[in-house]
C-alpha cells in the first residue's frame, strides 16, 4: 500500500504528539523518530496537522510534474475557490489555472453535480446509506467496520468521474491518444492524494498525478496579480460548490434524512453507533475525515470556516445546477465502482482465531504489569498498545522506561510520576 | 483452549457513557479477527443491555466470555427485577418514563433484539432483587 503521508526524517524530533493523535493507532516512535504502520495508516492527515515540527508532509508531486505531458488538463476540488476570499472570483481562478499549463478544465464541482443525478436509485445496500465521497473514510470502514462496507454507496468520486470525462472528451477533440494527456486532481488533502494512486473503488487509477491547493495557490496569487483579463465561467452550479463543505451533498442529493459528521474523531464515534444498531431514523449518512469536510482538508490554505464563508458568497450568482460545459455531460455509461471495497483486516492479531486468542491473553497479562499511563516514551500511543507490540514482536518489554531499571519487574514510578500522597 | 473473560461496569443514569462497553468489546472481537456479523450481533446485544441497565437498573455490569465457538454475553444487575416477562419480550412494550422516552430510549424494543440478535438468550430475573442476562452467540 502506497501511503501519501511521508515522515521527514531529518526535522522529526520524535516526540509522541503524533502517535497521540493518530486515530487507528498507526505511528510509533522507532529509534527517536516516527515510523508509520502502513497497513494501519488512513491517510487522514491527523498527524500532519498535530506534528509541532513540521515534519509530516504529504508526497505531492511539485507542479512542474506536468511538464512531462504536452496535453494537461486540471481537475479542481472545490475547496480551492474557497481560497482567495475577495480577491478572485472562480472566473478568475480557472483563468489562472490556465494559464500555469493547463489547457483543460473539468471541475470535481461539476462532476459532482452530475454524479449525483445519477447515483440516485443505484444504492440499494443497507440503510443508512453511508457517502463514498471521502477516500480516508473509506478506508477507515476496510479497516475497522467491515460490516458497514455494504453501506457505503458504490459511487466513485467526483475527481475520478471527472477525469473520466476528461480523457474521453480531450482525446475526441485533440485526436491524442488517451495515455498522452495528463490529467491532474488538484486536492485538499492526503487522502485524496493517495486516492489519485490507489482509488479504492476503481480498479485502477483514472488520474495521472495530484498537485495540493496549498501550492496552486501560492502560483495562482502570482499569476492572477498580471491579470490578462481573461474571464471563464464555472461549469459547476451553487449546489457542486457546496460538496466542498459538510452537508452540501446531502443538499444536492435532496437526501431528507441526513446527517453530515465531519473530523475523523466524530465520525469513528458514528460508525460505532451505527455499528450498534442506532440511529434507525437516518437514511444518508455523509462523513468527513477533516473538519467542515474539505475546506478543512490539511493543504489548504484558508481556514475552513473562513472558506466556507468565501464559496458561499462566491456561489451566490450561480444557478442551483450548473451547464454541461468543457464536456462533462456527454453520454456516461457507469459511475458505480469497479472494484468492491474489501476488509482489510489489519487489527486482528493473527489470522488463526486460537492463536489470536493465545496472544490476546498474554497482552492482557503484559498490560497489566505495565504501569498505564500511558508516557508514549516507548513510543507506543499507550500501554496496551505497547503489550501488543510486544506481544506482536514490534517492541520488547525493556521499552518500557518502567522495565528497564528492573529487568521484567515494574519499577517504581520516576519522581515527577509520583502523586504527592505516594511520596 | 482457555476462555478470555471481559467486564465492563455500565453506570445508571448515564446515557452519554452507554455504548462504551460496546465499542471497547467490539475493538477486542476484531482483533481476535471474529467475523464481522458476530461482531455486529454481539455489538447489538451489548448496548441494548447496557442501555437496559443504564435506564431501568441504576447501572449494572457487562461480562463477555469468548470461546473458539462462541460468545456469552452477560448482563448483571441488581434493579427491581421484571415482574412480567412474557410483557416485557413484547416489540415496543416498555416501562420507561416520558423522560427517557424524551430522549430517544424506552421504545420497548431492547429485550426484543436482544432475543432477535443472540442464538440463545436467558433472563434470570426476581422482582426486587434484580436481573441476569445471558446470551449466546455462535461463531460460525
Amino acid at each position: 500500500m502506497e501511503h501519501s503521508v511521508h515522515i521527514d526524517l531529518a526535522r522529526c524530533r520524535g516526540c509522541t504528539t503524533c502517535i497521540k493523535n493518530c486515530p487507528t493507532e498507526a505511528i510509533r516512535v522507532r529509534d527517536g523518530q516516527a515510523a508509520i504502520l502502513a497497513d494501519r495508516c488512513i491517510d487522514c492527515g491527523s498527524c500532519i496537522r498535530v506534528c509541532p515540527h513540521r515534519a509530516i508532509h504529504p508526497a505531492v508531486e511539485p507542479l512542474k510534474g506536468m511538464e512531462r505531458f504536452a496535453c494537461r488538463v486540471a481537475v479542481p476540488d472545490p475547496a480551492l475557490y474557497g481560497q482567495f476570499g475577495q480577491m478572485a472570483d472562480i472566473g478568475q481562478i480557472l483563468a489562472g489555472i490556465k494559464q500555469l499549463g493547463f489547457q483543460y478544465i473539468f471541475e470535481s464541482a461539476r462532476s459532482a453535480e452530475l454524479l449525483a443525478r445519477h447515483a440516485r436509485g443505484k444504492c440499494e445496500g443497507p440503510l443508512p446509506r453511508i457517502s463514498s465521497s471521502c477516500p480516508a473514510v473509506l478506508r477507515l470502514i476496510r479497516l475497522r467496520f467491515p460490516h458497514l462496507i455494504d453501506h457505503v454507496e458504490p459511487v466513485m468520486l467526483p475527481m475520478e468521474f471527472a477525469a473520466i470525462q476528461a480523457r474521453r472528451a480531450v482525446a475526441e477533440e485533440t485526436g491524442l491518444a488517451p495515455e498522452e494527456i495528463g490529467v491532474f486532481a488538484i486536492v485538499p488533502c492526503a487522502a485524496k492524494v493517495t486516492a489519485v494512486r490507489r482509488p479504492e473503488g476503481l480498479a485502477q487509477p483514472v488520474l495521472d498525478g495530484a498537485f495540493s491547493i496549498q501550492e496552486l495557490c501560492l502560483e495562482l496569487v502570482r499569476t492572477m496579480a498580471q491579470d490578462q483579463g481573461e474571464h471563464l465561467d464555472t461549469a459547476a452550479g451553487s449546489s457542486g460548490i457546496f460538496t466542498a463543505f459538510a452537508g452540501g451533498e446531502s443538499a444536492l442529493r435532496g437526501e431528507r434524512a441526513s446527517l453530515a459528521v465531519d473530523g475523523i474523531r466524530n465520525v469513528i464515534e458514528m460508525l460505532e453507533e451505527i455499528e450498534d444498531g442506532r440511529q434507525s431514523g437516518v437514511e444518508f449518512l455523509e462523513l468527513w475525515a477533516c473538519t467542515q469536510g474539505c475546506v478543512g482538508g490539511c493543504l489548504n490554505v484558508e481556514n475552513p470556516y473562513v472558506a466556507r464563508l468565501h464559496l458561499s458568497a462566491l456561489a451566490a450568482a450561480l444557478p442551483g445546477e450548473g451547464g454541461g460545459s468543457m464536456g462533462a455531460d456527454q453520454e456516461w455509461d457507469d459511475v458505480t465502482f469497479t472494484r468492491t471495497l474489501q476488509y482489510s483486516p489489519a487489527f486482528r492479531l493473527d489470522e488463526d482465531r486460537a492463536a489470536a486468542m493465545e496472544k490476546y491473553r498474554r497482552i492482557d497479562v503484559l498490560a497489566e504489569q505495565l504501569p498505564g499511563l500511558h508516557c508514549g516514551a516507548c513510543g507506543a500511543p499507550n500501554c496496551r498498545a505497547f503489550a501488543e507490540d510486544v506481544v506482536q514482536g514490534r517492541a520488547s518489554e525493556g521499552d518500557c522506561i518502567f522495565f528497564q531499571q528492573e529487568e521484567n519487574q515494574p519499577a517504581g514510578l520516576p519522581p515527577s510520576f509520583l502523586r504527592r500522597e505516594d511520596q | 483452549m482457555e476462555t478470555i473473560k471481559l467486564r465492563y461496569p455500565v453506570e445508571g443514569g448515564d446515557f452519554i457513557g452507554a455504548g462504551e462497553a460496546s465499542s471497547q468489546m467490539k475493538m477486542t472481537l476484531k482483533k481476535l479477527g471474529l467475523p464481522s456479523d458476530v461482531v455486529r450481533r454481539a455489538a447489538i446485544c451489548m448496548y441494548e443491555g447496557e442501555i437496559n441497565m443504564v435506564i431501568h437498573a441504576d447501572g449494572g455490569s457487562a461480562e463477555v466470555e469468548v470461546d473458539l465457538d462462541q460468545i456469552t454475553l452477560r448482563m448483571i444487575d441488581h434493579g427491581p427485577g421484571i415482574p412480567n416477562l412474557g410483557k416485557a419480550m413484547e416489540e415496543g412494550f416498555s416501562t420507561a418514563g416520558p423522560e427517557v422516552r424524551s430522549l430517544g430510549f424506552g421504545a420497548g424494543m431492547g429485550l426484543p433484539n436482544m432475543k432477535r440478535y443472540s442464538d440463545a438468550m436467558e433472563i434470570d430475573t426476581q422482582v426486587g432483587r434484580g436481573t441476569t442476562v445471558t446470551m449466546r452467540i455462535r461463531i460460525g
